[in-house]
């Protein structure tokens, strides 16, 4: 259960960070890196984005200044929290080989020098943390993600600068940060408002100095959020999408979206819910030892459905429909919810500007008229 | 436990099946127990190479080996083909959900296989032969794209000779000396006597033939729930973390491989899935 | 136990994709205990007509004696493998296929354009003998090389590369260029194996390694064309370095016109 926990003035901003650093986390926040706002490794307020906001679009995204006291005054760039859990590249085990052709297996240890405390989390990224939890350590617990997500410390900032490609409140993943955080920051002009959200969040708080919250700061929060969902105008279909995709897989929509589709795998790679990855090796020249690799994959790649001599998916219009179909239909097979936490990021970083909303929209329109 | 590592496992036997075919005969250094179920698979491990799903046939549990029949068709299989008795190679598993054997215990068992990899239903028969009084009558229908494709037909000689099995084969395209059906496998389903409520099926082969198969079983009065069937899809994790097996909602390496037919029946032969 | 032999033999090309294999540093050492390297003159080991397990092949196909060379090499061969992007799709060279200007331009460039004896066409090695691997870049990614060596070595090909640029990208943590500037990336068609490199440093990739498998390069043009570039620029993105890859010569020739050059 989220509660408030207090007021913090923005000149004490730091004295949060330096509680992170002193606790022994390795504390990310998003700075301006490469015309994006990225999550960086942060010890200074100062490298915080102040004063700048985003302008984002389909397959378009430029950062802007903007005269605001505000560091979180825009909505997330292409780096969810899924790299620092599930990394897009990683080592998994070694092997060895002596001269008598025998193999040795070891584990790499995936424990983290220092467990991370993450600043400027969106509720979306939060949703999409949930089904990532889900997915790596439901059935098999994955070690490399269960490692780094086990001291992983949350800081959220409820979103009140929602992108035009954002529709988390239609999936009803935000703007408001709900749960799965630590502690959540509602920012104000002059400060923060500040809950905490577990027993760590709540031991956070007490090193802090905090004031009491008044109404006209709570009635502020509040209506900044409502004004969030309400500027969204994206939307995905409010019908059963598993149903209704599944029956229109001969829909000619596939084949016009195929035609614009690169095919490239942007939208799967910042989607913070796309778990797929390959499997290589990579042995040393002298080939005395090997490690086993796992990266981040994709379903528009080529290998991603091929079986020795047969493509299950030799057409981008069979991989588009299996991504749509699997992101908002199969998931709640899956997860018992739809992949699709509404962060529009899929939206901005395709380099042809691919609207899955338009495309679901399109697709299920039939359904939507008939809805009353 | 890292459900990723594999365990070292050194190669105690190996048997040409055909050009392509061969059999690999596995024991596991760490002397472990080890057990499976008929239609779980491997991850097989070439030493620098990667890894590949291969589907276990059978163990001899006194002599504490593994057998694995395995084609040649991808850049692991034809590397894991070079390998000698004493090689060593990785192996992980066993994976995924296999036959239905307990639930077949007392039924009549039907057994449809298409193309070559038959090696599925191979650890159905040796249970079901290791295992004779728990099962009815055995029914064994083969079916190859080319009479030359057939692998094992001593084995089918010999299993044809046994009480209570009956062996069908058929091959598309036949070739000298071919005795089988020429035509496609469902069609040896006349030449069967069926009994559809004491029938179980298992399926394996081909999407489009296991599509077909279930359909005319079905017909002929075989519960939709009694007919199962082996999936096939690109795995590399085995463990449902991957993605790349998904097929709708399922994981094929952690739901499956083997299915009720039910399960799979809606997006079962549909292209793209 | 005999080593594997190796060659790497030279066609027409500037050089840089043998310089993978002399700039690999320690890597080159450990290589040299592995296989008995037969030809590579950039390391001073001459035998052209050595009989080899793997022969790196660098270089396109333009004129007769290559033509006539490159048989040889296959016969002396038990593998073949193209080094880069002039072995495997022609490179720049093979830019003078376009149109019948040859002549044109060699009788413009050359003093003595009597001395010179070129085919009127650059070829990729595959036009003209069974290749078995493809390495594609311009240069080769060194360590990409080595990993190829790798495999052959242990027996089995190498795993093909089929990932778009896009996919290395990202998983680089690099920011997309096309979408924050709006720059002409070819990434989301080209073949990886750079490890993104371009991006990574705020550059548009200009597709030296290729096209990548299945790519769609119609809509990857009129996407070009909405960030403004006239035809004959998207023309060029495409007809560059691996003009004869068919992907890019379909897709460069659906803007392209003779004569573009001199818009």
């Amino acid at each position: 259960m989220i509660k408030e926990a207090g007021f913090l003035a923005r000149a004490d901003l730091q004295t949060l960070l330096d509680r992170l650093h002193d606790l022994g986390y390795r504390v990310i926040g998003p700075v301006v890196d490469d015309a994006a706002i990225l999550y960086r490794d942060i010890d200074r307020v100062e490298q915080l984005p102040l004063g700048y906001t985003d302008d984002q679009a389909p397959g378009s995204y430029r950062l802007s200044q903007v005269d605001t006291p505000r560091c979180f005054a825009w909505a997330d760039g292409p780096h969810a929290l899924k790299p620092f859990l599930f990394a897009p590249r990683e080592t998994m085990w070694q092997v060895a080989r002596d001269s008598d052709g025998r193999l040795a297996f070891s584990a790499v240890d995936p424990r983290p020098a220092k467990a991370l405390a993450v600043v400027g989390v969106r509720a979306c990224d939060l949703a999409a943390l949930a089904l990532q939890d889900r997915h790596f350590l439901d059935h098999v617990n994955d070690p490399y993600y269960e490692a780094r997500r086990a001291g992983l410390f949350l800081v959220a900032v409820h979103c009140a600068y929602p992108a035009d490609t954002c529709f988390c409140a239609s999936t009803g993943d935000g703007p408001r940060a709900t749960t799965g955080c630590d502690l959540a920051l509602h920012e104000l002009d002059d400060g923060f408002i500040v809950e905490a959200a577990s027993p760590r969040g709540h031991a956070v708080c007490d090193g802090l100095s905090l004031r009491a919250i008044d109404d006209d700061q709570r009635r502020a929060a509040n209506d900044a959020l409502s004004e969030a969902a309400h500027r969204q105008f994206r939307r995905l279909p409010s019908t059963d999408l598993h149903n209704g995709l599944l029956a229109r897989l001969d829909h000619p929509r596939w084949e016009q979206v195929a035609s614009r589709c690169l095919a490239c795998g942007s939208c799967t790679s910042v989607c913070p819910t796309c778990f797929c990855h390959a499997e290589s090796d990579a042995p040393s020249l002298d080939g005395n030892d090997s490690e086993h690799l796992r990266e981040w994959d994709s379903c528009f790649s080529a290998g991603h459905a091929q079986l020795h001599g047969f493509q299950v998916r030799p057409e981008i219009r069979q991989r588009y429909r299996q991504w749509l179909t699997h992101k908002l239909g199969s998931w709640h097979e899956q997860y018992g919810r739809s992949g699709c936490v509404g962060c529009g990021r899929c939206i901005t970083w395709c380099p042809v500007g691919i609207d899955i909303t338009a495309e679901a929209n399109a697709i299920c329109a039939d359904t939507i008229e008939e809805a009353p | 436990m890292n459900p990723y590592l594999p365990r070292e496992a050194e190669i105690v036997s190996r048997h040409e099946e055909s050009a392509t075919t061969f059999s690999l005969g596995l024991r596991l250094t760490d002397g472990q127990p080890y057990r499976f179920a008929p239609g779980q698979f491997n991850m097989l491990y070439l030493y620098g190479c990667g890894e590949v799903p291969i589907s276990i046939v059978g163990d001899d549990p006194v002599a504490g080996t593994l057998s694995h029949t395995i084609r040649a068709v991808g850049r692991v299989t034809q590397g894991l083909q070079q390998l000698a008795v004493g090689d060593r190679i990785g192996l992980r598993g066993p994976y995924g959900r296999g036959w239905p054997m307990a639930a077949a215990e007392g039924r009549n068992l039907i057994v449809v296989t298409g193309g070559l990899g038959c090696a599925p239903s191979v650890s159905i028969i040796h249970h079901v032969l290791d295992n004779r009084a728990r099962y009815g009558h055995l029914s064994i229908l083969q079916g190859v794209k080319h009479a030359d494709d057939l692998i094992w037909r001593e084995q089918y000689d010999a299993w044809a000779a046994l009480p209570d099995v009956t062996v069908g084969l058929a091959a598309d395209v036949a070739s000298p000396g071919w005795h089988g059906h020429v035509g496609l496998v469902t069609a040896l389903f006349d030449q069967v006597t069926l009994q559809p409520e004491q029938t179980l099926a298992m399926l394996c082969g081909p999407e489009i033939m296991m599509r077909a198969a279930a359909e005319q079983l079905h017909a002929r009065g075989v519960a939709a729930d009694d007919i199962y069937l082996s999936m096939e899809r690109n795995m590399q994790c085995a463990v449902g973390h991957c993605g790349h097996c998904q097929h709708g909602g399922r994981f094929v390496c952690r739901d499956g491989p083997v299915f009720a037919w039910p399960e799979v029946r809606a997006l079962l032969g549909v292209r793209g899935f | 136990m005999n080593k594997p032999s190796i060659a790497v033999h030279k066609f027409s090309s500037c050089d840089g994709c043998q310089l993978a294999f002399l700039n690999a540093g320690e890597e080159l050492l450990t290589l040299a205990g592995l296989v008995d390297i037969r030809h590579f003159l950039e390391a001073g080991v001459a035998d052209e007509q050595a009989r080899v397990d793997i022969a790196f092949v660098e270089g396109s196909i333009s004129t007769d004696e290559e033509v006539e060379r490159i048989r040889r090499v296959r016969e002396n061969s038990t593998l073949v493998v193209t080094l880069g992007a002039c072995a495997t799709a022609g490179g720049l060279q093979a830019l003078r296929n376009l149109d019948d200007s040859h002549t044109a331009w060699k009788n413009a460039v050359y003093a003595q354009p009597a001395f010179i004896r070129t085919l009127d066409r650059a070829e990729p090695v595959s036009a003209h003998i069974k290749v078995d691997f493809q390495l594609w870049g311009c240069p080769v990614n060194g360590r990409q090389v080595l990993a190829a060596v790798r495999q052959l070595l242990f027996g089995v090909l190498p795993a093909v590369v089929h990932d778009k640029v896009c996919m290395e990208c990202k998983r680089q943590q690099a920011v997309c260029v096309m979408v924050t500037s709006g720059k002409p990336c070819m990434g989301p068609v080209t073949r990886t194996g750079c490890g993104a490199l371009c991006p990574r440093f705020g550059r548009d990739c200009y597709a030296c390694f290729g096209p990548a498998d299945d790519v769609n390069t119609d809509a990857l043009s009129q996407r070009l064309e909405g960030l403004g570039l006239p035809p004959a620029d998207v023309a060029r993105r495409f007809l560059f370095i691996t003009s004869q890859a068919p992907a890019f010569h379909a897709a460069g020739l659906r803007h392209y016109r003779p004569g573009f050059v001199d818009d």
